[in-house]
C-alpha cells in the first residue's frame, strides 16, 4: 500500500537537485562533450545508409549534433516512442541504417513489444541508443532505467552495450555500425568523462578487456561502474588491497571465455558491479555463467537494489544505493 | 501487376480472382478445422484488386526492389493474404495443405521471415502503420516509386501507437502510404463500435492530414476506384481507404452466422462453404 513520505527536518544541508539530467563527471574531471554526436557524424560522413531518428529528445540524447550536420537524415518521430521503432524498422528494411535515440525507460519500458517485434525478431540492423541508463538521473524512477539491460538481455538477436567513458563511445560507434543487426547502447551523453584512455584501452564488439591486473579481489564491471572501479582501486590500495578491473561493455553476447579465465584464477574474491538493478543484469548474467561452468570462486554483487530508487541528487543516490566510488570501495574491504 | 497488360480472353476477371482467394483460404481452414476464415472471406474483394489490380510486384522475385510494399498489420488475416499470395504465384499452391502446420512456412499469424512476400511480422496488433512510416520514408529517400499499402483492422485503431503513425504520415506528408482499414466491426470483446468508439472514423482521419475514401470493400467496382483514386490522387497526403465489410462474405450461412471475432466452423462445414461459395458464383 502506498505511504506518503515523512516531511523532511528543516534546516539540515542537503544536495540541491533532483534534476532530470545529471552529470555523472567528477568536479575537474577530463571530459569530451557528446562523443556520440560527434562520432555519428564522423560515420555518417563515409557510410550514407546512417540515419538519424529521435522522440522529441535530440538535444537530450546529443543527436543535435547530427541533426545540425545531416539535417535530411535526421528523423523527428516526435514524442511517441512505438512510432519511432516501428519507423525504424521500416527504414532499416528499406536499406538504412537508423540510430535511434530516446532515453532508457521509453525504449525498454514503453517500447519494448515494437522492438521485440519489428525490430528483433525481423533482425533489422536498428541501433538504439538511450541516455539516462541505469541511476543516472535524480529525476525519480520515471526516468531511471534500473532494469533496461535485463530487459534486452532477455530478447533474441539483440546486442547488449555498456559503455564506460567518452573514449569507448567513440570507437563503439562504428564498431556497432559494422555490425549487422539490432544493438541496444546505453548513452552517456553531454560533458562525459574520458576514463580508459590513460589504459591504451580499445573496444571490441563481444570483448571482455583486463583494465588492471591485481591478486585479492577481481572487480567485472560495465558502463560507469569500471570507472568507480578504477577510482575504487585507489581506495583500496591505501589498504593494501591488490585489485583487479575487468571491464564488460558487450553485456551480450558475454565475452564467457575471458570472464571463465580471469574469474577462474583461485584466490580472488570475485565482485560484479553494475548501474543496474541486481536482477537480470551483468551480475546475475556471471553467476549463471560460473555456475554452469562450474567456476566457483567467493562471489559478490554491487548493484541497485531491486526497489523503485529515490529522487534526489546523484551523489547522495549513488552513495545511498552503494555504487559510488567510496561506497564500492568499503563494501569489498567489509567482503575481504 | 506487370501481367495485367495481357489481352488474352481467358485472363481471370478481378471476380474471379476474389473468388480463388476465397476458395483458397476456406481450403486452408479445412486442413487446420479452424481459422479467421470469417475475415478472410470479408477482405478478398481487397486483397484481389490489390494483387491483381493496383499493385507493381514480380511473382518470381517476391523481394524486388521496385515492388509495391503490402504489410499485413492484422497478423491474423494471414490466412487471407497467403490466398492472395498463392494465387498470385509467390507461393506454391501445393504449401496450401501445410497452413498452420509444423514446419509450415503459412503459420497461423503472419510472420516476415517464414513466408515468401510477407512483408512484417504481426500478431502484436497496431504495428504495421508505423513500419509503414519508415518504409515510405526511406523509399523516398531513395526516390523511389514504389508505394507501401498497409492493411489493418479497425479493432487496431483502439491502440495509440496507430494513431502516433497516422499523425506522423500526416506531418510527412506521405503520399506514397495507402492505408487500408477492414471496417467489419468485429474485434476479440464484440462489435469495435461498442468495444471502443472510433467513429466518425472518415472525419479523424481527415483531421490527421489524410486523404480518405470510404467504401463498400465487398463492391469491386468500389474498390477499384478507390485504389485508382488513391494512387492518382494529386495532393500530397497519406491516403486511407476504410473499407466497410461483411464477416463471411460469399458464403451465406457464414455471413449470417452470430457474428463472432472467431467464428466456429464445424469439421463437416468446409466442404459445405466451398460449395455455396461456388453456388454463389454461378448464381
Amino acid at each position: 500500500m502506498k505511504t506518503v513520505r515523512s516531511a523532511p527536518q528543516p534546516g539540515k544541508p542537503r544536495l540541491t537537485t533532483s534534476a532530470m539530467i545529471a552529470s555523472i563527471a567528477a568536479e575537474g574531471q577530463k571530459t569530451k562533450p557528446a562523443p556520440f554526436g560527434h562520432a555519428l557524424v564522423a560515420l555518417a560522413r563515409s557510410r550514407s545508409e546512417v540515419v538519424g531518428m529521435t522522440a522529441d529528445l535530440g538535444k537530450y540524447t546529443d543527436l543535435h549534433i547530427f541533426a545540425k550536420e545531416f539535417p535530411d537524415r535526421y528523423y523527428q518521430m516526435g514524442m511517441a516512442e512505438q512510432l519511432l521503432f516501428g519507423a525504424a524498422s521500416g527504414l532499416a528494411a528499406e536499406g538504412f541504417m537508423p540510430f535511434a535515440t530516446t532515453y532508457a525507460v521509453f525504449a525498454s519500458r514503453r517500447a519494448y513489444d515494437f522492438i521485440h517485434q519489428t525490430i528483433a525478431e525481423e533482425d533489422r540492423n536498428v541501433k538504439i541508443v538511450c541516455a539516462l541508463p541505469g541511476l543516472t538521473s535524480g529525476y525519480g524512477p520515471s526516468h531511471q532505467a534500473a532494469e533496461d539491460l535485463a530487459l534486452f538481455r532477455a530478447m533474441p538477436n539483440m546486442t547488449v552495450i555498456d559503455p564506460c567513458d567518452a573514449h569507448e563511445i567513440e570507437q563503439l560507434v562504428p564498431a556497432i555500425a559494422a555490425h549487422q543487426g539490432p544493438v541496444y547502447m546505453r548513452l552517456l551523453r553531454g560533458q562525459v568523462p574520458v576514463v580508459l584512455e590513460e589504459y591504451d584501452y580499445k573496444f571490441e564488439l563481444g570483448k571482455a578487456k583486463l583494465i588492471r591486473d591485481g591478486k585479492d579481489v577481481l572487480i567485472i564491471s560495465s558502463g560507469i561502474m569500471t570507472m568507480r572501479a578504477l577510482e575504487a582501486v585507489q581506495a583500496l590500495q591505501d589498504d593494501r588491497v591488490d585489485a583487479a578491473v575487468l571491464h564488460v561493455p558487450t553485456i551480450k553476447p558475454l565475452d564467457t571465455e575471458t570472464i571463465l579465465l580471469d574469474a577462474g584464477k583461485p584466490g580472488r574474491l570475485v565482485v560484479v558491479a553494475e548501474n543496474h538493478t541486481m536482477i537480470g543484469g551483468l551480475g546475475e548474467a556471471i553467476a549463471a555463467l560460473l555456475m554452469r561452468s562450474g567456476v566457483h570462486p567467493p562471489f559478490r554483487q554491487i548493484a541497485l537494489p531491486d526497489e523503485f530508487l529515490d529522487a534526489g541528487a546523484l551523489p547522495t543516490l549513488h552513495d545511498r544505493y552503494g555504487i559510488s566510488t567510496a561506497e564500492v570501495a568499503r563494501q569489498i574491504k567489509q567482503w575481504l | 501487376m506487370e501481367t495485367s497488360t495481357k489481352t488474352l480472353t481467358n485472363t481471370p476477371t478481378l471476380a474471379d480472382r476474389a473468388y480463388n482467394i476465397r476458395r483458397n483460404a476456406l481450403r486452408m481452414g479445412e486442413v487446420q478445422g479452424q481459422g479467421y476464415i470469417a475475415q478472410a472471406l470479408d477482405i478478398s474483394d481487397v486483397l484481389a484488386v490489390a494483387y491483381f489490380h493496383a499493385m507493381r510486384y514480380r511473382s518470381e522475385d517476391p523481394a524486388w526492389e521496385e515492388r509495391d510494399r503490402f504489410l499485413l498489420s492484422n497478423g491474423h488475416y494471414a490466412i487471407a493474404l497467403y490466398a492472395a499470395l498463392i494465387e498470385a504465384g509467390i507461393v506454391p499452391e501445393e504449401e496450401l495443405e501445410t497452413y498452420g502446420s509444423d514446419e509450415s512456412r503459412l503459420p497461423m499469424s503472419g510472420m516476415a521471415s517464414y513466408t515468401p512476400g510477407m512483408e512484417m511480422s504481426g500478431g502484436s496488433l497496431g504495428l504495421g502503420l508505423s513500419i509503414a512510416v519508415g518504409m515510405g520514408l526511406g523509399l523516398k529517400r531513395k526516390k523511389s516509386e514504389a508505394r507501401v499499402y498497409t492493411l489493418f483492422s479497425d479493432g487496431e485503431l483502439d491502440e495509440g501507437s496507430v494513431w502516433e503513425a497516422i499523425q506522423s504520415a500526416g506531418h510527412y506528408g506521405l503520399d506514397n502510404l495507402i492505408g487500408i482499414v477492414d471496417v467489419n466491426n468485429q474485434q476479440a470483446d464484440g462489435p469495435s463500435t461498442q468495444v471502443m468508439a472510433f467513429e466518425p472514423l472518415v472525419e479523424k482521419l481527415q483531421a490527421f492530414g489524410w486523404f480518405v475514401q470510404r467504401i463498400d470493400g465487398n463492391d469491386l467496382d468500389a474498390v477499384i476506384a478507390a485504389f485508382d483514386t488513391a494512387k492518382s490522387h494529386p495532393e500530397p497526403k497519406p491516403r486511407m481507404i476504410v473499407a466497410d465489410t461483411l464477416m463471411g462474405k460469399g458464403v451465406p450461412f457464414l455471413e449470417q452466422r452470430e457474428k463472432n471475432h472467431f467464428i466456429r466452423v464445424e469439421q463437416h462445414e468446409w466442404q459445405l462453404a466451398l460449395a455455396a461459395l461456388e453456388a454463389g458464383r454461378q448464381a
